[in-house]
C-alpha cells in the first residue's frame, strides 16, 4: 500500500473538495482518499500494483484542477 | 478544455465586466440594440464556468450554489432581463475571485510556516568534502553541516561545534537557544550564528516540523459542531430554496420575483462564515507556538471553567537542582552521593535523574560502581543494591514500607526544607536512615501572570495535582494563589480526580507534561501537553500542545479560543441577518436581482474580512512575554 500527497491549486469551494474526494475514492485500487480543503492537498492511500501516481494525477486534472506536485511515501 | 476555462476564469470575469460597461455606455447613447448584444455576450461568456461547476456538482449529486445561479440566469434571459443576467453572472464570478484572494489571507499563517521548511542540506562526506543535496535525499545517519543563516535541515543531534539557534518555527519562541554537542536540533529552526555538524536522526515526514504542519493541516479540516450543523443545513437548504422559489412562482405568477428569490436565498456567507474563523484562529495559534487541534477543540476549550495543573514541569520549570545534602552517616558525603546516584541511574523520575546529574557535576565516575539488584516503585522511589549496600531512596511512604525509622530530628529538618519549597528525598542504607536530599524546582516566570489572565477570562477554579509532598505543593500553591491542591497522588489518582470534577459538571482542562500525566490529559475535556522538543506521545494525545512550554501560551490559547468562537457566532449572525433582510426585501419588492446579488457577495466578503481579524489577534500576556524575550535577546547579543 502506497501513500501519495498531491498538492493542488488553491481550492476555494468546499464542493470541489467533495468532488475530488468522491472521484478518487471510486477509483480501482484506491483505498482511502482525503482532500484537505484549507491546505489544498489530496492524501491518497492506493495499491501500486493497480494504479500509479500518474493515474491519480490524471484523474484529478480531468476534473479540472491543477496538480502542482505529487509526493509518495 | 474544462481546466483551460477554469484557468482563465479571471480573464472571463474581466471581459464580462468590460462588456457590461460597454453596454451601459451604449445605452447612454440610446443604442439599445447594441447595448443588449453586449449584455447577451457578457452573460454567455460568464455563464460557462458557472455551468461547468454546476454540472460537475450535479454528477456528484450535490446541490451547488452555482446551480441556483445557473437556473436564475437562464430564467432572466428567458424573460429578456439581459442587464440582470449579465450583472448577476459577473458579480458571481467577481465574488468568487475576491473570495479566493481573501481566503488565501486567512490561510496565510499556515503558509508562512510551510514556507519555513528547509529545501536543501549540506552533506559532509567522510573525506571532508561538502555537497549540497536536496532535502528529500537526506537519510538517517547522514552527517550534515549547518552554516550561519542556514536552516537546520532535519531533526538530529549535534556532534561537533556550537551555535545560537532560533527555534521559532517549532516553539514560537524568539530568543535563540544556545546549543552544543549532544544537544538535539530540529528541522525548520535557523542557525543565528556559530557552526555545527549534526547526525540526522529523523528525516522527511518524521521530523517534528513536518508533524506540526500535518497536525495544523488536519486541525484546520476538523469541524466544530456549528460547522457540521451548517454543512447539514446547507445540504437541505439549497434544494429547499429551489422548491420555495417554485412556490413563489406558483403563487405570484411572477417569474422575475421567483428568480430573484432563488439568487438571494443562496447560502453563501452561511457556508463559509464558521470555517474561515476556525482556520484563521488555528493559524494564529500555530504562529504563536500553540497547536490547537481543530474547531471542535476551540469550541470546547472556550467553555472551560476549571483548570487542573500538574506541578512539576508544568507550573514549575521541571529543571530541579539539589539544594542541600544532609548526611546522617559517618561516610564521606562524596562516597554516599556516588552510591545513591548509581542506584538512581535506574530511575526514570526526574528527581532521581537530578541526583545522577548532581553526581556527574561533581566529577564522580559512576561506571566504577556495581549495581546488582534494582526495582523502581512507581510514585514512591527505588530500591537497589550498589557495591553490596542495600539502598532505598524515596518518600516517607517508602521508608515506612521498608521499615526505615525517621527520628524526630530528621523529620523536623525535612518538614522545614519542604516548607521552603523543596522536595525531601529520604535515603536508607542497610535499613538505617542515611541522608536527606533536598531538591527544588523553580516556578515558571510567567505562571502567575498567565493564571491571573485566565481567571480574568472566565476560569472559576484552578487546581493543582501533584505526586510531590504536601509541603512543597503548599508552597507552590500559595505562591501562585491556586484555589485547591492535592499532593502525593499517583497517576491513576490524578485520573480519578479529573473524573470526579467532570461528574460535578465542571468543564476541565488538564495541563501536564511527560508520559505519567498522559492518562489524566486524555480523561479531561481538554488535554494540554507541554511539548518542548515535541515528544510524539504528548503531541498526539493532547488536544492542545504548547510548543515552547510557556504558560503565557496557554493563556493566549484560551483567549484565542474564546475570540474565535465569538468571531464564528458573529459570522453566522451576519450571514443569517443578510439573507433574512434580503428575502423580506424581495417579497416586499424593494430588492432587485442585481442589487441583491451585490449585497450577497458583499456579505461573503464581510465574513471573511471579519475572520481575518483573528490572524492578528494578540493578547497582552503573549506580547509581554515577547517583550521580555526581546530584552533577553539584547542581553545575549551584548
Amino acid at each position: 500500500m502506497a501513500k501519495a500527497v498531491m498538492q493542488l491549486e488553491t481550492l476555494t469551494c468546499p464542493s470541489c473538495m467533495k468532488k475530488i474526494q468522491g472521484t478518487l475514492e471510486k477509483m480501482d485500487g484506491v483505498n482511502r482518499a482525503k482532500v484537505l480543503f484549507n491546505s489544498s492537498k489530496a492524501k491518497v492511500e492506493f495499491d501500486e500494483s493497480i494504479v500509479t501516481k500518474e493515474d491519480l494525477k490524471k484523474i484529478v486534472e480531468k476534473l479540472g484542477y491543477q496538480v502542482l506536485n505529487v509526493k509518495t511515501a | 478544455m474544462i481546466a483551460k476555462i477554469n484557468q482563465h476564469k479571471n480573464q472571463i470575469t474581466w471581459i464580462s465586466g468590460t462588456l457590461i460597461i460597454a453596454a451601459i455606455l451604449s445605452k447612454l447613447f440610446h443604442l439599445s440594440g447594441l447595448s443588449n448584444s453586449f449584455l447577451i455576450i457578457a452573460t454567455v461568456i460568464a455563464i460557462v464556468p458557472i455551468a461547468i461547476k454546476a454540472w460537475q456538482a450535479m454528477i456528484m449529486r450535490t446541490f451547488s450554489i452555482e446551480l441556483l445561479v445557473f437556473i436564475a440566469v437562464i430564467g432572466a434571459v428567458f424573460i429578456q432581463e439581459y442587464t440582470e443576467s449579465a450583472v448577476v453572472t459577473f458579480l458571481f464570478l467577481l465574488g468568487d475571485y475576491l473570495e479566493a484572494r481573501t481566503l488565501e489571507k486567512t490561510r496565510s499563517s499556515l503558509k508562512e510556516l510551510v514556507d519555513m521548511a528547509p529545501q536543501e542540506a549540506i552533506l559532509l562526506h567522510a573525506d571532508g568534502s561538502r555537497e549540497e543535496i536536496d532535502i528529500d535525499l537526506v537519510e538517517e545517519g547522514n552527517r550534515l553541516v549547518v552554516l550561519p543563516g542556514g536552516k537546520i535541515p532535519v531533526d538530529g543531534r549535534i556532534v561537533k561545534g556550537h551555535a545560537l539557534i532560533n527555534e521559532a518555527a517549532i516553539t514560537g519562541e524568539s530568543i535563540p537557544a544556545n546549543k552544543a554537542e549532544n544537544d538535539r536540533v530540529y528541522s525548520g529552526s535557523i542557525l543565528d550564528n556559530g557552526y555545527i555538524e549534526i547526525i540526522a536522526e529523523k528525516v522527511g515526514e518524521d521530523t517534528t516540523f513536518a508533524k506540526i504542519i500535518e497536525l495544523v493541516e488536519e486541525a484546520q479540516e476538523s469541524k466544530s459542531s456549528a460547522e457540521r450543523f451548517l454543512d447539514r443545513f446547507a445540504n437541505y437548504y439549497t434544494p429547499a430554496v429551489v422548491i420555495l422559489s417554485l412556490f413563489v412562482f406558483a403563487f405570484t405568477r411572477d417569474l422575475h420575483l421567483a428568480i430573484t428569490f432563488l439568487v438571494i436565498a443562496c447560502p453563501g456567507a452561511l457556508v463559509i462564515g464558521a470555517p474561515v474563523s476556525a482556520v484563521a484562529g488555528i493559524g494564529n495559534g500555530a504562529k504563536n507556538g500553540v497547536l490547537i487541534k481543530g474547531g471542535d477543540i476551540m469550541e470546547k476549550f472556550a467553555k472551560v471553567d476549571t483548570l487542573v495543573f500538574d506541578k512539576t514541569g508544568t507550573l514549575t520549570k521541571g529543571k530541579p537542582t539539589v539544594t542541600d545534602f544532609h548526611n546522617l552517616t559517618s561516610m564521606p558525603t562524596r562516597k554516599l552521593l556516588a552510591l545513591i546516584a548509581k542506584a538512581e541511574t535506574i530511575s526514570e523520575h526526574h528527581l532521581g535523574q537530578t541526583i545522577v546529574k548532581e553526581a556527574e557535576k561533581n566529577g564522580i565516575d559512576l561506571s566504577r560502581f556495581q549495581i546488582t539488584e534494582s526495582e523502581a516503585i512507581k510514585g514512591n522511589g527505588i530500591t537497589a543494591t550498589v557495591d553490596g549496600y542495600s539502598i532505598v531512596a524515596g518518600n516517607r511512604k517508602l521508608m515506612n514500607g521498608k521499615g526505615i525509622k525517621i527520628n524526630s530530628g530528621a523529620s523536623i529538618y525535612a518538614i522545614e526544607r519542604e516548607k521552603a519549597g523543596n522536595t525531601a528525598i529520604f535515603i536508607g542504607i542497610n535499613g538505617e536512615l542515611a541522608a536527606i536530599i533536598s531538591i527544588a524546582d523553580q516556578i515558571r516566570d510567567d505562571a502567575k501572570a498567565a493564571l491571573a489572565d485566565m481567571r480574568a477570562n472566565g476560569v472559576k477554579r484552578i487546581i493543582m495535582l501533584t505526586g510531590d509532598n504536601r509541603h512543597t505543593a503548599e508552597a507552590v500553591a500559595n505562591e501562585l494563589g491556586i484555589d485547591e491542591f492535592h499532593a502525593e497522588l499517583l497517576p491513576n489518582e490524578k485520573v480519578e480526580y479529573v473524573k470526579k470534577l467532570k461528574d460535578q459538571g465542571a468543564i476541565v482542562a488538564m495541563a501536564g507534561d511527560g508520559i505519567n500525566d498522559a492518562p489524566a490529559i486524555a480523561t479531561a475535556d481538554i488535554g494540554l501537553a507541554m511539548g518542548e522538543g515535541g515528544t510524539d506521545v504528548s503531541m498526539e494525545t493532547a488536544d492542545v500542545v504548547l510548543m515552547a512550554d510557556k504558560l503565557s501560551q496557554y493563556a493566549h490559547a484560551f483567549a484565542l479560543s474564546k475570540a474565535t468562537i465569538r468571531n464564528m457566532r458573529q459570522n453566522i449572525f451576519i450571514a443569517l441577518a443578510v439573507v433574512v433582510i434580503l428575502l423580506l426585501g424581495v417579497l416586499a419588492d424593494q430588492v432587485h436581482l442585481a442589487g441583491g446579488m451585490f449585497i450577497h457577495e458583499g456579505s461573503v466578503l464581510v465574513v471573511i474580512l471579519n475572520a481575518m481579524r483573528l490572524i492578528g489577534f494578540k493578547t497582552k500576556i503573549a506580547s509581554e512575554a515577547g517583550k521580555t524575550d526581546g530584552r533577553q535577546r539584547e542581553k545575549l547579543v551584548a
